[in-house]
């Protein structure tokens, strides 16, 4: 059917009233961008405050809500959505389908999002300021807080139906949008992560939805599951949390094990090494995400049985991961590589994901964990996972994706400048947190002593650094949406997959016709 | 409309998914304005409730004139179905955080609080068990210790008993429907779709006479202690879903009534059905593991 048969609106209500998978892709980016500043410059309040010891910009309380919003921004707000975002413009087209399985529902998941956010936004500015509790919302202190609490169970109410109805849509577009031929064990690594992300979606945001509604019935309706006098316990909300906030971690970081593993078969010029044992290494992963959660809290009083069960589950967790990382790097192993932006983002994210890795599994042991619980070894730790694996997995995606998306090519040298930049900031700020951690530095505390003024000091400098490089990023892809070379089909000279066979800007309508995959 | 060339059918921009938003914001909003006692806050939830419930005609509504229109295709209609089938997931998945808040409390904190005398000295923990009930503030505010036996729990064998074999008896009457269904028996629809429903609402009404003998001459609330925590928010969410569920069967068997659906496509039946049967399986851990064991 021709475009002119189309009553597309155009301007505002475009946006707003869209069913096209581009369209609502494009949304999500955009939003996520937005709330990656805003949760950016939280960040700055904190690591300000942090700059050196003592109390001098902020007042404790505020800073308590700065480190809570912060992560319920980044988390909730900015990686999630991007990811979701990515995989609207990418799955449709890396497996031959017109669209998502369910359109309308497709745009209601991502308006959604901006009620929520606002809902977050607003509770910073209600009597008593936002919630102060951490973004694990821990009662009893979420109990106490002000109606900011409130708000924030409502956001995450919001976001969550988002996130089902996304991981709804995501399931059904890979498991009956598929072009002919491409059957489950032909399809993009990108497509497999995000099919199993979204049952780990599916299986923990409910969750998620129950404990903090059960914080909301204690909050106001008389009910006592997490308060001891009624016969209830504090520590349950820590396993309903943990048992979501698990799988949740992996959530973020499994669509980003997806894009590398699209990225460095192109550059190393060579198919991905072992197909087939990363997808059954993803699905280990998701299964494992399960059975670990009370790692989170092994200082919280456990029996010794379920101390040691947690422990050995999640050191089993290095097995598949480990399986990734060797099938990344075997994949590069003899390749004719190149070095572009997103191929340099690629092995950036394996590498610093790994360092993470690793600070996982010191923190998986319970004798250790005691030390290390609740300090900025901790930060340091889920930072390096999170930024150096989910974020720069985002970077990787748009600079591989971004000539595909805009049909320009991006500059070359100001992608490389913000990958450096952006590298030494991100490793300048969470490096030293593991040294400050290490020799005891409390986690979520607006002062510290002398001893890890050294320390802090330079996180502060790589905080502003990573954050402010950002503008580099952004200058980028504003110029690569304007203008710039004309970028082929095929884009990258490795690059093989459906995606590439479409025109650069991909139509607004790829494969009414499904093609043909041998 | 736009359709691929393979015929799966592509929906125009749609004006229902941000209005829906609004209305749940509104709504939300509200909320929180009312439980924290500002005035707007039940006018807000007004307004936004009726947007939601308008946006939900107007929604469906489309859906059911393409879908009597004829232009879902079996692919679509697979689509629905693993939508349908895994949002029922997620509800499963919603319902297990307060199964497993009500295993918990009854294996492990009751238990341990019981080892510690922490609550009271002549605490044992029982279950179900028999305090702290709503006077336990009063207790305290008074000077003395709040005890056992200031509310009794929800027995098993009355109306929870009854409600079981009506739940049970819906689950095989809307089975009978959809056999009528599917040998194009449009009376023998609607009547047992009808009966069905009919079940739906007694389970509710009896339901609702359950929580005001719980509520008022049991002493049985909310803030009954973590066993009326448990036995309030496991019922009451699934009495949600029964809710939601009996006007769910009441729009199949008015639609069935006009003439809608075909014995070998009716996907709105079905998922109706389904989650039918999901309502009633939940009915039955409840039944096990709050009124019964």
């Amino acid at each position: 059917m021709s475009e002119a048969a189309h009553h597309r609106p155009t301007g505002l209500s475009r946006w707003l009233f869209t069913t096209n998978h581009k369209d609502i892709g494009t949304m999500y980016l955009i939003f996520a961008f937005m709330m990656a500043i805003i949760g950016a410059l939280m960040s700055l309040v904190i690591r300000a405050e942090l700059f050196e010891p003592g109390l001098q910009l902020v007042d404790p309380n505020f800073f308590n809500q700065m480190t809570t919003v912060h992560a319920l921004v980044m988390v909730f707000g900015f990686i999630m959505p991007a990811f979701v975002g990515l995989a609207n413009w990418m799955i449709p087209m890396m497996i031959g389908a017109p669209d998502m399985a369910l359109p309308r529902l497709n745009n209601w998941s991502f308006w959604l999002l901006p009620p929520a956010a606002t809902l977050l936004i607003i509770s910073l500015f209600v009597p008593g300021g936002g919630p102060a509790a951490g973004w694990t919302l821990y009662p009893p202190l979420s109990i106490q807080g002000g109606m900011g609490m409130d708000f924030t169970i409502l956001t995450v109410h919001m976001l969550g139906i988002s996130s089902i109805l996304g991981s709804i849509n995501i399931i059904a577009t890979i498991l009956n949008m598929r072009a002919p031929g491409m059957n489950l064990m032909k399809m993009p690594l990108f497509v497999w992560t995000w099919l199993i992300t979204a049952f780990l979606l599916l299986a923990s945001i409910p969750v998620f939805a129950g404990a903090v509604t059960m914080l909301l019935t204690d909050r106001h309706f008389g009910t006592q599951f997490f308060d001891a006098a009624g016969g209830g316990d504090p520590v349950l909300f820590q396993h309903i949390f943990w048992f979501f906030g698990h799988p949740e971690v992996y959530i973020l970081v499994l669509p980003a094990f997806g894009v590398i593993s699209q990225v460095i078969p192109t550059f190393a010029r060579k198919p991905l090494f072992g197909y087939s044992s990363m997808v059954f290494a993803t699905a280990a992963i998701a299964f494992l995400s399960f059975i670990v959660w009370a790692h989170h809290m092994y200082t919280v009083g456990m029996p010794m049985a379920g101390e040691l069960f947690f422990m050995y589950a999640t050191m089993l967790i290095a097995v598949p991961t480990g399986v990734k990382v060797f099938n990344w790097v075997a994949t590069m192993w003899q390749g004719s590589m190149t070095f572009e932006t997103p191929m340099l983002f690629a092995i950036a994210t394996v590498f610093t994901f790994t360092m993470g890795g690793v600070t996982g599994l010191m923190l998986a042991l319970t004798p250790v964990d005691f030390q290390y619980h609740d300090t900025y070894f901790v930060v340091a730790h889920f930072h390096y996972v999170i930024v150096g694996g989910s974020v720069l997995g985002l970077f990787t995606a748009v600079y591989y994706w971004l000539p595909k998306w805009t049909g320009h090519m991006y500059s070359e040298g100001i992608g490389k400048l913000h990958f450096w930049l952006t590298m030494i900031g991100i490793n300048l700020t969470f490096f030293p947190q593991h040294f400050s951690g290490l020799a005891g530095m409390p986690r979520r505390i607006p002062d510290y002593a002398l001893q890890f003024a050294e320390f802090n000091m330079w996180s502060t400098y790589g905080a502003f650094l990573a954050v402010f490089s950002q503008l580099i990023f952004f200058y980028l892809v504003w110029k690569t949406v304007k203008g710039g070379t004309k970028a082929t089909d095929q884009v990258w000279e490795g690059a093989e997959g459906l995606e590439w066979t479409v025109p650069s800007p991909a139509p607004y309508h790829t494969f009414e016709t499904p093609p043909k995959v041998s | 409309m736009s359709t691929a060339n393979g015929g799966y059918y592509l929906p125009e921009p749609s004006p229902w998914p941000v209005i829906m938003s609004s209305g749940l914001f509104i709504t939300a909003l509200g909320f929180i304005l009312q439980i924290n006692g500002y005035a707007p806050g039940p006018w807000l939830m007004l307004v936004g409730g009726a947007i939601i419930v308008y946006i939900m005609f107007r929604w469906f509504g489309q859906v059911i004139a393409e879908s009597e229109a004829g232009i879902y295709n079996d692919q679509v209609d697979m689509s629905f179905r693993l939508g349908m089938g895994w949002f029922i997931f997620s509800e499963v998945m919603f319902f297990a955080a307060f199964f497993g808040a009500l295993f918990y409390v009854r294996v492990f904190s009751v238990e341990w609080l019981a080892a510690t005398d922490m609550l009271w000295p002549e605490f044992d923990g029982l279950w179900p068990t028999a305090g702290p009930g709503p006077d336990a503030l009063k207790a305290i505010a008074a000077g003395t210790e709040p005890g056992p036996g200031q509310f009794s729990p929800m027995g098993a064998w009355g109306i929870p008993a009854i409600n079981t074999a009506i739940l049970l008896t819906s689950g095989a009457t809307v089975t009978a429907a959809h056999w009528a269904l599917k040998k194009d028996n449009r009376g023998s629809l609607v009547f047992w779709m009808a009966i069905t429903s009919l079940l739906g609402i007694v389970f509710l009404s009896l339901q609702a006479y359950e929580y005001a003998h719980a509520w008022t001459e049991l002493d049985l609330t909310m803030s009954a202690g973590v066993y009326g925590a448990t036995f309030y928010m496991l019922t009451g969410f699934h009495g949600f879903h029964v809710t939601m569920g009996t006007i769910m069967l009441i729009v199949i068997l008015v639609r069935s009534m006009k003439g809608h659906f075909k014995p070998d496509q009716h996907f709105g039946f079905e998922g109706v059905a389904w989650y039918w049967h999901f309502v009633d399986v939940v009915w039955l851990g409840l039944f096990i593991f709050v009124y019964w064991f």
